[in-house]
């Protein structure tokens, strides 16, 4: 075995990290080329956008437009975004600035568990605790103050089933917390201590020096941290599928079902008999790998970006 | 050459800084040191030797280290800084610092930056703020350079220019007393001499601690001279006085290059 | 001061309290859905739980009693095949990224890799269905392994990637100088060196398969047997609690909150395990 010990030896290993890695590539690779040629059926019959415009999908029919399952993949990654975006703000600030170290470490931790908790346990409390009480405390008493005070609205907020967007969005907003949360928190950490020294020495108190000094230089990680949030909130498959009411009925009502492009791969693609039903689902996969990869690379170009913001700022 | 009367504007009295257990300055019975108004007061010695430290005493900046201990007086005015009650938020106010990088705030304009302490304290007037931003980067020797673009980021000057920024937005509150921490380590020969013209011009308004290892640097700019040493001040007295005529032996040994 | 600056101040304070306040209240409510969703699994879950629940397979509805065993035992199956899978190619993406940084695949080895990072689970079940179901001609537990391995290396590819750099160059050289060849010293040296996070890096991975359901739905499928041959559909936790909990039958919710239950405690364990370890190696 002398030869393994020679320059030989060395290529033999780095050629099977080689072949190993090409494989990762490839996988990724694989991924796009697969989704395409799987919904090639479906996206050269009707174009790629198409398929992604028009708002029919009825597989009985035969017809198939991805609408409805953009939209509201749209509406609730972009809604829950919005109503996470606050309190994983407050979490960084809370975790790098005012907590002691022991409560810091304490919420770090639950941070971690709250992005390892299985989807299907949110999905499970979901339907079991969130969407009843949602129904029974906040939706009826809206449907009927607003029968009987504006009727108009009535349409704007749909059936009050608990089970559908609102839900959906409240679990989800939930689930990404901890992906702007940690981000946001790594930036604060980051911003050199002479700029919060620099605030302080004007004089500043501590909520002035995080925002004179600390958040606008933190500002980028906090931006991809919410463009990672995002990444999350689009493809989350389980949760939203447990409440969200599984209905592709444009339009959307705020109380109503709705359905997005994970939820409806997740829901109908066992029961897909027809050649072209399954090309379909596989084409919104592909549709939903490519709002995906745009997410993540913004996300980390928003991140590159920020690295050097504060290496240029000292 | 005429005498003018020495006006002690800050005084350290056995000023003792502890990180943990052991290490800090003045350990040895504390440091005791008076600063004039309006005369340049520079902090020398080793690095190592405290006297960052010790500056950094002079505006409560150790409040923001969890494990720094301070005891003793400082008294501003004749009042105690560190005294119950007393505010660190307003003696920094009245007490400015610059750091030895320059730290503008790098996504805020020119303007903002120097108009940022004055906005803290509730200013909105723009006429008064355009008035005290003009003041303080005249004040700085930064007003020529940059008077046609003040809505820029400050991140577009220069390391030079953009200490000289900081000087002008500690400036712009209006301090009584500016403390400086090595302002010219990071900087070349000719931005280096333009922030000592800048701190010679304004003697006259303002009282100046700075802290430097490079003693040409105490040499040329400062009336007093405090020597420290392994967290001790050793001997403090007019700079001509403590660089020609040493009284304590360690001090001989440092200015006359033998360490340090 | 002045009387209009000590008027200004006291604002100053009001809004630094409000700040505080408000940071404080959007922490709590940050964690009020996590708090609420353990508490829940914990009260509804525990009572579902005993003994029979791991030793019985699960019951048709109307059936009391019953178990999951064949879902926990399916889980354990499909995940542990996965992680096999994924565990060479993690590694080695992982080991080429940090040991050399020269390489001229490492950009596109990056870029890659990070895109598989980023992309939804169930995509990995589409792809393990079209690469695997189909050829195969029929769900599996294999390809729910497969669908979990490819979500598991690019996860390792990282993990791997981070601990290596973090072991000091010391140790290369050392091993360099003493005449070795690389791959002695990368195997030899530097992983045992970064073994404590390798393993807290693999039962990272391995939790966070754990707990996926989206992957499997159409490659493992789900089997209400126990079945132990990886070419026939087999269930997992996530799946099963999925199923039941869509179920209108009220003894299936029960065991679907205990398998909530128990599928987190999976992962807490997992997790602190894989804390303990990187403190124990």
């Amino acid at each position: 075995m002398r030869w393994l010990y020679t320059h030989f030896g060395d290529r033999i290993f780095a050629f099977i990290l080689l072949l190993l890695a090409t494989g990762v590539m490839a996988l990724a690779l694989l991924m796009a080329y697969e989704l395409y040629r799987g919904g090639s059926p479906v996206l050269h019959g009707f174009g790629l956008l198409g398929f992604a415009l028009d708002t029919q999908w009825d597989p009985v029919r035969g017809k198939f437009g991805a609408w409805p399952y953009i939209l509201g993949t749209l509406i609730v990654s972009l809604s829950a975004l919005f109503l996470s975006f606050f309190p994983a703000l407050a979490t960084a600030i809370f975790v790098a600035e005012y907590a002691p170290k022991w409560l810091a470490q304490i919420i770090n931790f639950l941070l971690d568990l709250m992005a390892a908790v299985p989807s299907v346990v949110y999905g499970l409390w979901g339907i079991f605790v969130l969407a009843p009480w949602l129904r029974d405390k906040v939706q009826l008493p809206l449907y009927f103050w607003a029968s009987e005070h504006a009727p108009a609205l009535l349409p704007l907020l749909g059936v009050p089933t608990g089970y559908g967007l609102m839900s959906a969005i409240l679990i989800l907003a939930s689930m990404v917390v901890p992906y702007t949360a940690a981000l946001a928190r790594d930036a604060i950490a980051l911003v050199p201590k002479e700029h919060r020294e620099a605030a302080y020495a004007l004089g500043a108190t501590h909520w002035e020096v995080l925002r004179l000094a600390i958040l606008p230089l933190a500002r980028g990680g906090i931006l991809a941290g919410a463009f990672l949030a995002l990444g999350r909130a689009v493809g989350e498959t389980m949760a939203v599928t447990m409440v969200i009411g599984n209905s592709h009925k444009l339009p959307y009502t705020i109380f109503g079902g709705a359905a997005t492009m994970p939820s409806v791969i997740a829901n109908e693609f066992t029961e897909a008999v027809e050649d072209l039903h399954l090309s379909a689902l596989i084409a919104v996969g592909f549709l939903l790998f490519l709002v995906a990869m745009l997410v993540n690379f913004t996300a980390a170009y928003v991140l590159r970006r920020q690295e050097r913001l504060v290496k240029g700022a000292l | 050459m005429v005498t003018e009367a020495l006006d002690v504007h800050m005084e350290s009295r056995r000023l003792v800084v502890r990180y943990g257990q052991r290490v800090g300055v003045g350990l040895g019975g504390g440091v005791t040191l008076p600063i004039y108004r309006h005369k340049i007061t520079a902090l020398i010695g080793p690095s190592g030797c405290g006297k960052t430290t010790f500056l950094r005493a002079l505006n409560r900046m150790h409040d923001l280290t969890p494990i720094a201990k301070v005891d003793g007086e400082v008294l501003l005015d004749g009042e105690n800084i560190y005294a119950p009650g007393v505010d660190p938020v307003l003696v920094r106010r009245r007490v400015g610092m610059v750091f030895q990088k320059p730290t503008a705030f790098p996504t805020l304009s020119i303007y903002d930056n120097v108009a940022a302490g004055l906005k803290l304290v509730g200013v909105r007037d723009k006429a008064r703020l355009d008035e005290a931003v003009e003041k303080a980067l005249r004040a700085a020797a930064l007003w020529d350079e940059v008077k046609d673009r003040l809505r820029t980021p400050a991140s577009s000057l220069s390391g030079g220019q953009q200490q000289r920024l900081t000087i002008a937005r500690a400036l712009a509150v209006g301090p009584e007393v500016l403390l400086m921490d090595e302002p010219t380590a990071s900087l070349d020969p000719i931005s280096t001499q333009a922030i000592e013209d800048l701190l010679l011009s304004l003697k006259d308004h303002v009282t100046i601690v700075i802290v430097t290892h490079n003693m040409q640097q105490a040499a040329r700019i400062s009336d007093f001279t405090a020597f420290f040493l392994n967290g001790e001040m050793v001997e403090f007295g007019p700079t001509e006085n403590l660089f020609t005529k040493p009284k304590d032996p360690r001090t001989e040994a440092y200015i006359t290059g033998r360490f340090g | 001061m002045n009387r209009e600056e000590g008027i200004v101040l006291k604002r100053r304070y009001r809004v630094e309290r409000l700040m505080k306040a408000l940071v404080a209240f959007g922490t709590l409510l940050a964690f009020l859905v996590l708090l609420l969703v353990l508490v829940y699994a914990l009260v509804q879950g525990v009572g579902a739980l005993n003994p029979d629940f791991f030793l019985q397979d699960m019951r048709p509805p109307g059936e009391r009693g019953g178990g999951l065993r064949q879902a926990i035992v399916g889980t354990l199956i499909v995940d542990s095949l996965g992680l096999l899978i994924a565990l060479p190619f993690g590694l080695a993406a992982g080991i080429l990224l940090a040991e050399y940084p020269d390489h001229p695949i490492n950009p596109y080895l990056r870029l890659l890799s990070d895109t598989l990072n980023g992309m939804p689970a169930i995509l990995f079940g589409l792809l393990a269905f079209v690469l695997v179901v189909k050829p195969m001609g029929g769900f599996s537990g294999l390809s729910g392994a497969f669908a979990l391995g490819f979500l598991m290396i690019p996860i390792l590819a990282r993990s791997t990637e981070g601990v290596l750099s973090l072991v000091p160059k010391e140790i290369r050289e050392a091993g360099l100088a003493l005449g070795l060849p690389r791959w002695r010293v990368i195997l030899s040296l530097v992983l045992p060196a970064a073994r404590s996070g390798l393993i807290t890096g693999t039962l990272l991975a391995f939790a966070r398969a754990a707990g996926e359901a989206a992957p499997l739905l159409f490659t493992a499928f789900g089997n209400p047997f126990l079945e132990l041959n990886p070419f026939k559909p087999m269930d997992t936790l996530p799946l099963r609690l999925f199923n039941f909990a869509i179920s209108p039958y009220e003894d299936w919710h029960r065991q679907a909150w205990a398998a909530g239950l128990v599928l987190f405690a999976l992962i807490a364990l997992t997790s602190l395990l894989a804390r303990w370890a990187s403190r124990r190696f």
